[in-house]
């Protein structure tokens, strides 16, 4: 369990710092992303409102890839990815830990900063709380999804935008339920607990799934 | 290729293969004999006429049973194909709603269901590569993505052709619609991830893992229509209550599905033999690089 931790907090503040920005630049990531859509679809207060829960979430989604590309990738290239293998904690939860420590250095930060974004895109009170809510809850699931595809690129030696390719379908069911459990108090009718249960579930499911398959894969590339 | 070169590559194999099981030494470091002994003295082929699917495991068997079997199913896939195709057109009717536009399932539905199966044999092929170390499991994992694809692609494009006349739309984002567009972005994601690799056994079981990651979305596709009420029209063929269409479309469905699965069949083992060919002519290649150093 301490060597759990310890890499939980390795990890976070791995991602947090780190040598390209770490969480800074997804942070400001996060913000350019949201900035440009007013200039796409122009500056209407009315219909900004009613897809900031979407573009924050779009925002989130892509943000939250940044930084897969270093979560195994400089493990390996430095050789700490064979010291964590040999280590007696299984490599399933060394892949859980990474996965840990990176959302709470670049996911949990998204969701602290989608309040204030929520400002920009003129979001009532009540869709800046849901939409905040379900970040908190969905973004370990974006993390966790993306750790597969991080550990696939790392156990190949290669990186950029391959993983984006190999995780962006995976992330569909998060970001449908993610968005409509955000999106339920703009839409009057629409239900908010449903899409934000399933939500919960989806997270918890890829916290038991990723990092089996992170595992697998890690396993397969590194013998 | 000619039939030296090819005896050349097979025997480059059948060292690498006996290097990698400790009987022999790689060429670079003993004295290259200019006769190598046949395959036969080197028990590489096995000499009993028995066949099993375990045999079939051994790629040069592979080879020859495929060869044998190709211009078969080739003759009853193309077959089946004329006999469905004219069904579909002449004796299959017209539905009373739809009219002729109907006739588009014929190929939309074998190709759905082809797009959807051969993930799944993609993915019992990932188990034979992760669990058994199947020689022959990557090898049509690799071959199959491409054609899943294709399939997937086919029934996309005709899906969106049958849905402008009927729906009024060419694409609707509908569950059962973007299910199946996610298992298009899967198989290509495939395709770049096994393209991008050169070390093609990490490739294997590296891929191996997300095919089988991706195996949750078939259910997802399958049950798509059932589980949110969708624009596209519920399952008709496959439904525990029997088939809701009438056997005068049946029929030209099944022996469409038959020649679809048949052809999917004879071009999967055609890419099967090209891409064990390719690996023996790398392997070639790597040993006659190892003999030049």
């Amino acid at each position: 369990m301490t060597a759990f931790l310890a890499l939980v907090g390795l990890s976070a503040r791995l991602s947090f710092g780190g040598r390209s920005g770490g969480a800074l630049v997804g942070l400001v990531f996060f913000l350019a992303v949201v900035v440009v859509v007013p200039f796409a679809v122009g500056p209407d207060m009315n219909l900004l409102s009613r897809i900031g829960p979407a573009v924050l979430w779009i925002g989130a989604l892509l943000a939250s890839l940044l930084v897969l590309d270093r979560l195994f990738g400089d493990d390996r290239s430095d050789g700490a990815l064979d010291l964590l293998r040999l280590s007696d904690l299984p490599l399933e939860l060394v892949a859980l830990a990474k996965g840990l420590g990176a959302w709470l250095a670049t996911g949990l930060p998204l969701a602290v900063a989608a309040p204030f974004l929520g400002l920009l895109l003129g979001l009532s009170p009540n869709t800046v709380l849901s939409t905040t809510a379900t970040l908190v809850v969905g973004t370990p699931a974006l993390t966790m999804i993306g750790t597969i595809g991080a550990a696939l690129m790392a156990a190949l030696g290669r990186g950029g935008v391959m993983i984006a390719v190999l995780v962006l379908p995976f992330t569909i069911p998060v970001l449908i339920f993610g968005v409509s459990a955000a999106a339920a108090p703009a839409m009057a009718p629409a239900p908010f607990l449903a899409p934000f249960l399933i939500l919960i579930a989806l997270t918890l499911a890829s916290l038991v799934i990723a990092p089996i398959a992170a595992a697998a894969a890690l396993r397969a590339g590194l013998d | 290729m000619t039939k030296k070169a090819f005896n050349k590559i097979a025997d480059g194999l059948t060292e690498a293969i006996a290097i990698a099981r400790g009987e022999a030494k790689p060429a670079h470091l003993s004295v290259p004999s200019d006769n190598p002994p046949p395959l036969k003295r080197r028990g590489i082929v096995p000499t009993t006429p028995s066949m099993s699917l375990v045999d079939l495991a051994n790629p040069t068997r592979f080879l020859g049973f495929s060869q044998r079997l190709l211009p078969f199913t080739w003759a009853v896939a193309l077959g089946l194909l004329a006999v469905g195709l004219y069904m579909a057109f002449f004796t299959a009717p017209a539905d009373y709603q739809q009219g002729d536009t109907v006739r588009i399932m014929f190929i939309h539905v074998p190709s759905a269901w082809l797009s959807m199966g051969c993930y799944g044999l993609m993915a019992i092929a990932s188990l034979g590569t992760l669990v058994w170390r199947h020689p022959l499991a990557d090898v049509t994992a690799k071959s199959a993505a491409p054609l899943g694809a294709a399939f997937t692609f086919l029934t996309l494009v005709t899906g969106s052709l049958w849905g402008k006349p009927m729906w009024g739309t060419w694409w609707v984002w509908d569950a059962r619609l973007t299910s199946e567009l996610v298992l298009l972005l899967m198989y290509l994601g495939l395709i770049a991830l096994w393209q991008a690799m050169d070390d093609q056994g990490r490739a294997a079981r590296v891929a191996a893992v997300l095919t089988l990651v991706g195996t949750i979305n078939l259910p997802i596709i399958k049950f798509s229509v059932d589980w949110w009420n969708t624009l596209h029209q519920p399952a008709s063929v496959l439904r525990l209550d029997g088939p809701t269409i009438d056997i005068s479309m049946l029929i030209p469905l099944f022996v469409m599905a038959g020649a679809f699965t048949l052809m999917f069949a004879a071009l999967l083992m055609m890419s099967m033999r090209n891409e064990i060919l390719r690996r023996r002519v790398r392997t070639m290649e790597l040993t006659a690089a190892g003999l030049g150093a």
